[in-house]
Parts: C-alpha cells; structure tokens; sequence
C-alpha cells in the first residue's frame, strides 16, 4: 500500500513578481490541456487547480513524492518555463500546512487585498470545476468544504472582511448607511475620469439601477452613459435636475465649485425628507463644501474616502493574527481527522515539504503530447 | 409552578437577563465579534417571557391589569417596549438595536425595582371593576412603550447622522441602521403610538363623559397634552416640516416629557381613587 500526501504546489503574488506570474498565468485553453495532463499523471490521486491573477496554485492528493514532481514538471512544460527557474518561485506545502494553506486562501488572509472576497469564489470556482471533472475524492471534498465554512466562521467573528478598502467601495458603502438599499436609488455621474467612472461601476454592481451620466461635452455623457447602461443630462441642467438625485459623483475637472450651496438648499426644499449624498472626487474640489452643514446632505470628499480606506486597510491587518490563530485551530483539527484517513488508504501521511519532495527538481520536460 | 417565586423575584431576572443583553453586547464590541447572530435577540426574548411571567402573577395577586403603582408602570411600559421590538427587531437585525432594547429594558424594570415605595402603596380597585377602563389604560401604557421605542429609534438616528456628518462611520456606528431606515421606523412608530393613545383617550373618554368627576383636569389636560404633542410631531413629520436630526430630537424631547407626566397623572389618580371611594360611600 503507498503513502498518500496531501500537498500544495504552485505560485502566488508572494513567491513571484509579477513578470513571472504573467508568464506562469494559465490560459483557459492551457489550463484545460494542463487538466488532461494531471488527470493521466500516475500516482496523483485527487486534483484541483486554483487559477486566478494573482496565483496558480495546484492543491492534491499524491501517492508518492514523484506524483508532485510529476505535477510541478507537468506545470513548467505547459507554459515552457525553466524548472530550475521556477524552484525560485515554487510555493510547496504539505500536510497540514497545505491545509492552513487553502483555509487562509479563502479567507482572503493571502491575498494581496487581505480580507477580500472575490478570492472565495473563485475558489468555490475551482473547486466547482475540479468536481466536474471527477478530479477530487474524499480528501480533497473534505478540505474543500471545510476551508468554505472557515472562511465564513472567520469572516463573521472576525474583523477581517469589515469595510471597503478601494475609495469606489468605501463610497458606495457610505451610500448604503444612508439609504439600506441601492436599488431604487438615482445616482448621477458629473464627470467622466476614470475614477467617477469606477465609482460609477461600483454602485452598479452593488444594485444601484438608475444612473445619469453628466458631462461638459454630451456626446461624451452619452458614450459613457451608453457604457454603462445610463441615460445623459446637458451640464447646464444638472442643478434643476439636482432634486431627482439622491447620490452625486462627482468628478469633473472644473476650476471652481460646480454644486453650490444655495441651489443644494434649494433642491433639499423640494425633497426634504429624502437624504442627498455627495461624493467629491475631483481636485480641485466640485462641490461646496458648506453643503454639509445643510440637515439630511452629506458630503464626502477625495481625502475622507482614501483616510477611510486605509483606516479599513490597517483595521484589516491587525486582524490578521486573530484570524489566523482561528483558522490555525480548524485546519488542525482537520488535518487529525484526514490522517486517520489517509492512514485508512495507506501508511501514514508524509511531510513532503521535509522530505518527500526532490530539494532540486528534475530538469523540465514538456509533457508528452 | 409559576408561583415557585414571587412576582417581584421574577421581575428581578427579568431584569437581570436584559442586563445580561446588554452586558453581552459590550463585551462583543470590545473584542470586536460584530455581526447580527441573534445571541442578543433571544436573550431580550427570554427576558421578555420572564417579565410576562412576573406581570400574569401580579395579574392574579392584585386581580387586575398590573398598572396600579409607578413600579407596575414602568414595569409595564418596559414589557410594551420590548413586544415591539421583538417583532421590528427580526426585520432590522440590529446588534445595536437588540442591545440597546436591552440597555433601555434593564434601565427602566431596575429603576423601577430598586425602588420599593414605588411599589408599596395601597391599591383600592383602582379601575372600578370596569374591564374598558383597563383596557384604557393598558392601551396609554402600550402607546408609551412604542414611544419608548421611538425614542431609542431616534438616538440611534443622531448617532448614526453624527457619525455620517463626522466622518466616522466605522466602529460600533457600522452596526446602525441606515439613516432611511431608521427614519422610516421612527415615523411607523409615531403613527402606531398616536393611534393607540388616541384610541385609549378615546374609551377612556366615553367613560369619562359619564362621570365627569371621575378623572382629574391635571390628568386630563397631561394625557390629552401628550397625545396632542405627539399627533402634531406626526403631522409635521409628514407634512415636511421636521425632519431628520429636528425630528429625532423632538421624540427624545416629547418621551422625557411624557415620563415626567407620569408621576402627576399617577398621584391625580389616587386622588381619583379616593374621590371615587368617597362618591361611592355617600350613594345611598
């Protein structure tokens, strides 16, 4: 009977700058050929290939020490990368440090963006794909399923996932302490930059609806507002218009204030009861900034949402250790149960990563085919 | 069963266990475990079914609706406060909610308890043995809890627009409802208190037109005052006329009125008892 090994092999933002992980990067058509690859490698008995921008990371269940190399050679021929090159890179854990491994991958802990979400479905993604294609087994399901529950049992009774950390985001979540949904919100874009426009798309994808897109130059407003679903008002009607609106993006670059007081307390007289949100991305600013000091308007400029943002980042970090310690204490209790596991399918489980694995691996060679 | 402990013993853990609620929620936002996870929400509940169980013994004793001293009104006004929220609680999950109910529940019941000559005066069949007379006033006491209610509603309000204005919307802020929302529950809260005083000034008028002597001009003029107060913060409210922190404001303002009041209309009661006695002996 062989030992089984639970392992993880790969690259990530950590271990690689980033003109190494374009090359490394896999293509949906090199990924699926890479697929066929592994699933004919002997001795890999379970699969799953995590494959995002930031990193491509290989998580198994080998039969032997080979069956890993097997996987790192097969990687390497697919993308013609140097293997003694890539042990620069390489990222190899084993046991139940592929475990911790993948817990604090979901949990956003290893991101580069520590805490965010997008990294749990993509993980969910993967291990959706892996399934599909009959890849994992009763290791790997295992791991899988657990390391969703860790994430989500870490990012509620942790802070790790609390509060945006991109200025769009931060916007968009001071939207939502004013108003509890986005959804039958009217949002008005002045501007179109890059940054109104990503705010723009932000509140989009977070529910909000109805946007208008403002611009000096109409045909640009309506390019813009044609990009992202919008209707388009002429810049000279946007203060009679401002009563409609519930949040202002604003982002032009104007020499002065565009949005004054006294047409906001006019607007505010039309729509009393109803609060009015302005986010000022623009320098110099575009909005009065005695506005705020009008009852239901809020105001919040360039500087308010980046302080906020990077109060979010450093309140993020210094979770990190708290929400390590909790995923440190799930993924050993899973490891204490996959080892009566893999000891059921064969001798006890080793330690690649002490001496499992080659220290040099082999010289690369493109997988056959 | 129920009657294992006394009425008082079981509004001391009442009390205890709303204290517990609000104990809990600091202790959760000092180690920073945020999130609604309806620890907070049953523990008010519980506290909630304990204080019925104290109320329905004080019932059976005193062979009335319990509202005969201040401690039974306070007492009661807590209960009515927290039946609310138990029901717009679920729709908010608001940690802060959960634990601000059960910062304002264990207030007002220890308040009420620590106190014992609140709870020590002689009761003389204070409602005549007319069941609409009860009614009327566990109808007022009800419209105070949600006034009660309102007024949680509107600090949480100004601190949520404070926070907003002042640019710190994280922290223990993050766990508010929004500004909207809050506004939208205040201003249900309004309507639902004014309609019940309204509807308890008006059975407790038709009795009163039959017996004009039965009800002092002090509790007259406070209780039809309050109501008065609060039917035109209302009107005002949807006419646009106060609004936001104004509006907040106004229902901290008109709750710590309409809690003052109490004690004048209390002792114009026990005058009403005593003249009511009185008229009763003289019949032939």
């Amino acid at each position: 009977m062989t030992a089984l090994q639970v392992f993880l092999i790969g690259t990530n933002h950590h271990s690689a700058p980033l003109e190494v992980r374009e090359k490394l990067a896999l293509s949906p058509e090199a990924q699926a050929a890479l697929q066929a690859d592994l699933a004919a490698l002997p001795g890999l008995n379970e699969f799953a290939v995590l494959n995002t921008c930031n990193r491509v990371e290989f998580y198994g269940v080998a039969a032997s020490p080979a069956a890993i190399v097997g996987v790192e050679t097969a990687f390497c021929g697919r993308q013609r990368f140097d293997h003694g090159e890539f042990g620069k890179f390489r990222v190899l854990r084993s046991g139940r440090d592929a475990v911790q491994h993948l817990f604090e991958v979901a949990t956003g802990l290893d991101s580069q963006m520590v805490g965010e979400t997008e990294i749990l479905g993509q993980v969910k993604e993967a291990y959706a794909a892996a399934q599909a294609r009959r890849a994992t087994g009763p290791i790997l399901n295992r791991m899988f399923q657990k390391a969703f529950q860790a994430a989500k049992h870490a990012r509620t009774h942790t802070g790790i996932g609390l509060g945006q950390v991109s200025v769009a985001n931060v916007a968009v979540d001071l939207a939502l302490n004013i108003f509890g949904s986005l959804e039958s919100r009217r949002i008005l874009l002045l501007g179109a930059g890059d940054i109104g426009e990503k705010t723009a798309h932000a509140f989009h994808t977070r529910g909000a609806r109805d946007l208008t897109v403002v611009s000096r130059r109409f045909e640009r407003a309506e390019q813009l507002a044609a990009e992202l679903g919008a209707g388009a008002v002429p810049f000279e009607e946007r203060e009679a218009r401002l009563a409609d609106f519930d949040v202002i993006v604003s982002a032009a670059a104007a020499p002065e204030a565009v949005w004054s007081a006294s047409a906001t307390a006019s607007a505010m007289r039309r729509r009393p009861a109803r609060p009015l949100f302005f986010i000022d991305l623009a320098l110099p600013r575009n909005v009065d900034a005695s506005v705020s000091s009008l009852d239901n308007v809020f105001l919040y400029n360039l500087d308010d949402l980046a302080k906020l943002a990077e109060e979010n980042r450093l309140a993020r970090e210094a979770e990190i250790h708290r929400c390590r310690a909790l995923l440190t204490e799930r993924s050993e209790a899973l490891w204490l149960r996959l080892m009566s596991a893999l000891s059921d399918s064969g001798p006890a489980a080793q330690d690649v990563s002490r001496g499992g694995a080659p220290a040099s691996p082999p010289p690369c060679r493109p997988p056959a085919g | 069963m129920l009657s294992v402990l006394t009425d008082r013993q079981w509004f001391w853990i009442a009390s205890g266990l709303y204290l517990a609620g609000f104990l809990l929620g600091i202790r959760s936002f000092r180690r920073r475990r945020l999130g609604w996870n309806g620890t907070g929400y049953a523990i008010v509940a519980v506290g909630y079914a304990v204080q019925l169980v104290g109320l329905y013994l004080r019932g059976q004793a005193v062979g009335a609706c319990p509202l005969g001293n201040k401690f039974e009104i306070l007492q009661f006004t807590a209960w009515s406060a927290v039946t609310l929220y138990l029901v717009v609680g679920v729709t908010f999950r608001s940690t802060l909610l959960d634990y601000f109910t059960s910062g304002l529940a264990a207030a007002l019941t220890m308040v009420s308890l620590a106190v014992p000559s609140w709870d020590a005066r002689e009761r003389i069949h204070l409602f005549s043995d007319n069941p609409w007379i009860e009614f009327h006033a566990a109808l007022a006491l009800f419209s105070y809890g949600v006034f009660a209610l309102l007024a949680l509603t509107s600090a949480l309000f100004l601190l949520r627009n404070h926070s907003l204005k002042a640019k710190r919307p994280g922290g223990w802020y993050a766990l508010l409802p929004s500004i909207l929302e809050l506004d939208d529950i205040g201003v249900r809260l309004l309507g639902a208190g004014v309609a019940l005083l309204g509807a308890s000034l008006a059975v407790g008028a038709v009795y009163w037109l039959r017996d004009t002597s039965t009800v002092t001009p002090t509790k007259f003029l406070i209780t039809a005052g309050v109501w008065l107060a609060y039917a035109v913060a209302l009107a005002l409210r949807l006419l646009g006329r106060l609004l936001a922190k104004r509006f907040s404001w106004t229902c901290l303002a008109l709750f710590a009125a309409a809690l003052i009041s109490l004690g004048p209309v209390d002792a114009s009661r026990h005058t009403d008892d005593s003249t009511r006695a009185a008229s009763l002996q003289s019949r032939p």
